[in-house]
């Protein structure tokens, strides 16, 4: 099966509109086990977006939930079998468990919050940047429910020296010598009270391909450091060596505000950390025509890392003027916040809709890009062109 | 967790093959993928095909010239391990420059 997309590709024509990125009209959409239709950027090691249409409830359901993987050998976990292991230097008393203890051994929490892939947004950055071209959907607001890490970190005995805390899931490589995913967390965001193990996602057991049957939650952090399929966590005295901690997933120090992994930086790079405040339009695309005199709204979601929305802003004049979207239900601070706002579909022609979203830090989306080699943390106003007819 | 400590060549070959016939469930329709046919296409398909689909190679193409593919197997070889002899790897180059540089 050759897609419209990939034909594109074969002519020198094609490369023109692959970059104009005509919304997601030439995405090729592919069924996991499990779950509907997504968009494939990857069938091995899966990576498949959420369509934009998906992403209009409140809660991603978890059919529609993006997919994301960095290894190929990715087991499914049989949970009677399963068992999670503490260790490290700076664990007091190391310690295994199964699902069942870990389940029945600590206060049940849920939290909802925004997953969010670093790299969301990279196939729209200009100009391009290697990686997977994700578009807007490497991203789900879900209620994850389980046990506070912290919790589990403090049967295990936290030693005074402890600076890291390091992650492994059941997902593996096919060569010995790439480098296992492995991710760490500075001691202080491990012990939050919202960095969760979930084994429940909105009110299911996780599914296979979001982390089955535990995984990290770190609401307000990007998705890199939710490892799926725990396995391992090891509390540890020094920053974390593993490849995919210095050297992947690194912007340049200084560029970008939020929370700062001092013991992984260095003068040039730094762990790519909290999420941004960023709003998405679900409710048109590009190119969407309205009927005159008809009822029409915009609306879409806005999130950051936890502070909470404070308001969104909607302008038809190309940024000189704003006016504000109304905000609905708050579902808690590290989820997304949905906005509505009447268009005015009274005349005929051209309506170009620019929103802006502004968090409870004072932060609010930038007209700019800040280039980056991994293409991460696109926030920049988004602009849907439409016309009324 | 770990993966396997220790492969053979031979091991790494059948690997390559099992990848293309479906070993691994999600390779399940991933020969629908097909690289361009140009000098170099199926060293450059066995090889890559080891550890993931080929949708990587022309989705990444507007993003990519002869530097950055330089660049990208490179740090295949040498991060990830991927089995390239030197000659291999220029073969591999000379084909993903010729067929998959888009960037402008």
């Amino acid at each position: 099966m050759v897609t419209r997309r990939e034909l594109l590709l074969g002519t020198a024509g094609g490369w023109l509109l692959e970059r104009a990125w005509a919304g997601e009209a030439t995405d090729t959409l592919t069924a996991l086990p499990g779950k509907k239709p997504l968009i494939r950027r990857a069938f091995r090691p899966p990576n498949f977006e959420t369509p934009l249409a998906d992403l209009a409830p409140p809660f991603t359901r978890n059919d529609t939930f993006f997919v994301r993987y960095h290894l190929p050998v990715i087991p499914r976990v049989d949970p009677a079998t399963w068992r999670l292991q503490i260790a490290g230097a700076s664990a007091q008393r190391p310690l295994t468990m199964s699902l069942r203890e870990l389940r029945g051994g600590f206060e049940h929490v849920a939290v909802a919050a925004v997953n969010q892939c670093a790299g969301n947004r990279r196939g729209l950055f200009t100009p391009r940047v290697p990686g997977v071209q994700w578009g807007n959907g490497a991203m789900g607001n879900a209620l994850w429910r389980g046990v506070r890490l912290r919790d589990v970190l403090h049967r295990a005995g936290v030693a005074p020296d402890a600076a890291e805390v390091v992650f492994d899931g059941a997902d593996s490589p096919i060569l010995p010598a790439t480098p296992d995913f492995l991710k760490s967390l500075p001691v202080e965001r491990a012990l939050d009270e919202n960095t969760l193990i979930a084994f429940e996602m909105n009110g299911q057991p996780l599914p296979h391909w979001n982390g089955a049957p535990a995984r990290l939650v770190v609401p307000g952090w990007v998705g890199t450091y939710w490892v799926k399929h725990l396995t391992e966590i090891r509390v540890e005295p020094k920053a974390f060596d593993g490849f995919w901690m210095k050297a992947a997933y690194r912007v340049p120090t200084g560029a970008f505000p939020g929370s700062r992994f001092t013991s992984q930086e260095n003068a040039e790079t730094t762990p790519v950390t909290e999420l941004m405040v960023n709003s998405l339009i679900t409710s048109h695309v590009s190119g969407a025509q309205l009927r005159r005199g008809e009822r029409a709204e915009l609306a879409g979601k806005a999130w950051d890392s936890g502070a909470g929305i404070e308001g969104v802003e909607v302008s038809a004049d190309r940024g000189q003027s704003w006016r504000d979207a109304t905000l609905q239900r708050d579902l808690g601070r590290f989820a997304w916040r949905e906005f509505r706002f009447a268009l005015d579909a009274s005349r005929a022609g051209p309506v170009e809709m620019a929103v802006r979203a502004r968090s409870r830090s004072g932060a609010k989306q930038p007209d700019k890009l800040t280039p980056n080699p991994s293409g991460y943390h696109d926030n920049i106003v988004q602009t849907v062109s439409l016309e009324v007819v | 967790m770990k993966g396997p400590r220790r492969l053979a060549p031979l091991v790494l070959t059948s690997l390559a093959l099992a990848g293309a016939c479906g070993l691994l469930w999600a390779a399940a329709g991933e020969e629908s993928v097909q690289l361009k046919d140009a000098p170099g296409r199926d060293l450059t398909t066995g090889r890559c095909i080891i550890c993931h689909s080929l949708e990587y190679i022309p989705s990444n193409a507007p993003a990519m010239n002869r530097a950055a593919w330089q660049k990208t197997i490179q740090k295949m070889k040498d991060r990830f391990g991927a089995p390239l002899t030197d000659e291999e790897a220029t073969q591999i180059l000379d084909y993903l420059d010729g067929s998959y540089s888009g960037k402008s």
